[in-house]
């Protein structure tokens, strides 16, 4: 393994495009994507359905040339070095993508043997995620429930200790306490000194990341800490709440002073065009100012580039 | 007329030796919108493909829009809408063929279809759009149709599974808007969501770990219970008691 120091790069993409011919119309899927990595982070890729997420991880793990651009990848030219770069990283798709006929065993096995590693020299790394599963070594992959598959994918993914490891959408539709799970398991593989790359569509997740980037239809809206990147918010925010919510905000959404009113949970969100400027409120209604999150950054940022 | 969309009574599945849904007993009003949550594995999609109309239960009753789902299966089926995010449109026929094949399956007279077609596309926005291929929508409006189309025959019930995974945050709550539309109307709505704030734009919420409803009530109702925050910080409570090994 090579020792990275934190001041390395681990990825460094420069102006890339990619776009697909859907029909006989060409659709862009990225537009001039321009990101720096460094080693040892845990980096966020963070957007809906579509936004470009997988195209990119397909074009940084050398499964998908880019129309142009360029990518370095652990200090390699990702499309004349691709040989080199696919030993050293590791790749879990968003789909499953294990041999379903194969158990548990079996699947740790060939892939290790695809490294020319074996399963016992990397024991270490995969331990604490291994004796999750470790009850049903014996049970082929496709019999395995949701979770249970994910664990031993990212146990795949590891198995050759990679320098870099790209986990494509490891939440999505997994449930909230096996999602903090996951990322419980995340914070300890980045202390193994791995830089970790991970999309989700799940905007909460983006404060466990380092450094985050915002992706919407092939374009990163803004690439930041997550702590600094809410500080670009600078309108007005307020939660309330009131009796009747849905009246509140068909209300609301009239009033010329507010910018944009939508549901967030309990509260409705409240962002107004200017400072020291309240609209007219029922009196039932509770007003506090709250500090943006992620979501709604990505909400203003949305709206902005549209 | 019941004032009940579903009631459920005692209701369990079984699988050899393992309890998927384990006595379970709920009702639902009509009009409500009601959340269905649990944990991954926790037996929330095999009750409600009992609900549907698509497997037997074991024990336990349980009626859907007043029918049976032992023995009145094929009227629950004809007075539901259901829409998941897996499986909703045909992608290689168009908007207007997909809207024409599901109210055709649910035996709409064929003058009414193209009168509701045409008022559907209006209300979305979705009139130059008419005659693309559904694979060259974007997915927020993908789902946004699908919910309508799963509400085109105009059932007694809607049931959800995850609609909004992987939405962007505005077109999600869009969908929340086409859901409070539907609820206004007097549709009831089932819906499961790993979203904890959509939680919260459920009149009430159920939980289910390993097989059993832990908590049912309204959001409000139970952050009091648990003395929790969010409903996050509840269903953290209750799902990480889970014993079963998935």
């Amino acid at each position: 393994m090579v020792k990275l120091n934190s001041s390395d790069i681990a990825i460094k993409v420069t102006a890339v495009n990619k776009s697909y011919i859907v029909g006989k119309k060409k659709t862009p899927a990225l537009e001039n994507i321009n990101l720096t990595i460094q080693a040892g982070t845990l980096f966020g890729l963070i957007g809906p359905d579509g936004s470009g997420k997988t195209s990119l991880f397909r074009i940084l793990t050398s499964l998908l040339l880019p129309d142009s651009g360029e990518i370095w990848v652990d200090g390699l030219n990702v499309i004349t070095e691709y040989k080199k770069l696919r030993k050293r990283i590791g790749y879990m798709p968003g789909k499953f993508s294990l041999y379903t006929d194969l158990t548990i065993k079996e699947n740790l096995d060939f892939f290790a043997s695809l490294f020319g590693t074996s399963f016992e020299e990397n024991y270490d790394l995969i331990k604490d995620l291994y004796v999750q599963i470790e009850p049903f070594k014996d049970r082929r992959a496709g019999q395995l429930s949701g979770g249970m598959k994910q664990k031993l994918a990212l146990c795949c993914a590891l198995i050759h200790r990679p320098t870099i490891l790209f986990l494509d959408e490891p939440t999505t539709g997994v449930d909230a306490v096996s999602r903090k799970e996951f990322w419980e398991i995340l914070q300890s593989l980045k202390k193994e000194g791995i830089t970790i790359l991970v999309s989700t569509p799940y905007m909460d997740e983006a404060t466990l990341c380092d450094q985050v980037a915002l992706i919407q239809e092939g374009k990163i809206l803004d690439v930041d800490t997550p702590a600094q990147m809410v500080n670009k918010f600078t309108n007005p925010i307020y939660a309330i709440k009131g009796a009747n919510m849905l009246q509140l905000l068909r209300e609301l959404e009239k009033d010329p002073s507010v910018e944009r009113i939508y549901p967030f949970g309990e509260h409705h969100h409240l962002v107004m065009k200017e400072k020291d400027v309240l609209p007219v409120l029922p009196l039932s209604v509770t007003i506090n100012k709250i500090k943006p999150n992620i979501e709604d950054l990505f909400i203003h940022l949305m709206q902005h580039h549209e | 007329m019941n004032k009940n969309a579903i009631v459920v009574n005692n209701l369990s599945k079984q699988f050899g030796q393992f309890k998927a849904v384990d006595d379970i007993s709920f009702e639902v009003a009509k009009g409500e919108i009601f959340g269905f949550l649990g944990a991954n594995g926790a037996g929330k999609t095999t009750a409600m493909k009992m609900l549907c109309g698509l497997s037997m239960p074991t024990s336990g009753q349980a009626s859907v829009a007043g029918f049976d789902v032992y023995k009145e299966n094929e009227s629950i089926k004809k007075n539901i809408g259901y829409m998941s995010q897996k499986f909703s449109l045909y992608e290689d026929l168009t908007v207007r063929e997909n809207i024409k094949f599901y109210a055709g399956i649910y035996g709409i007279a064929p003058q009414k279809i193209k009168d509701k077609t045409n008022q559907l596309l209006q209300q979305l926005v979705l009139e130059k759009e008419a005659d693309m291929l559904v694979s060259q929508l974007p997915l927020g409006w993908k789902q946004k149709l699908a919910f309508s189309v799963a509400i085109f025959h105009e059932p007694q019930i809607v049931f959800l599974d995850e609609p909004t995974g992987g939405v962007d945050p505005i077109t999600r709550r869009e969908f929340w808007n086409l859901i409070y539309d539907a609820a206004a109307i007097g549709i009831t709505i089932f819906v499961t969501t790993h979203y904890m704030d959509e939680a919260e734009y459920c009149n009430r919420v159920s939980i289910m770990v390993d097989g059993k409803i832990e908590a049912l009530d309204s959001p409000g109702n139970l952050k009091k219970t648990f003395n929790a925050k969010s409903m996050d910080e509840v269903f953290l409570h209750l799902a990480r008691k889970a014993k079963r090994i998935e």
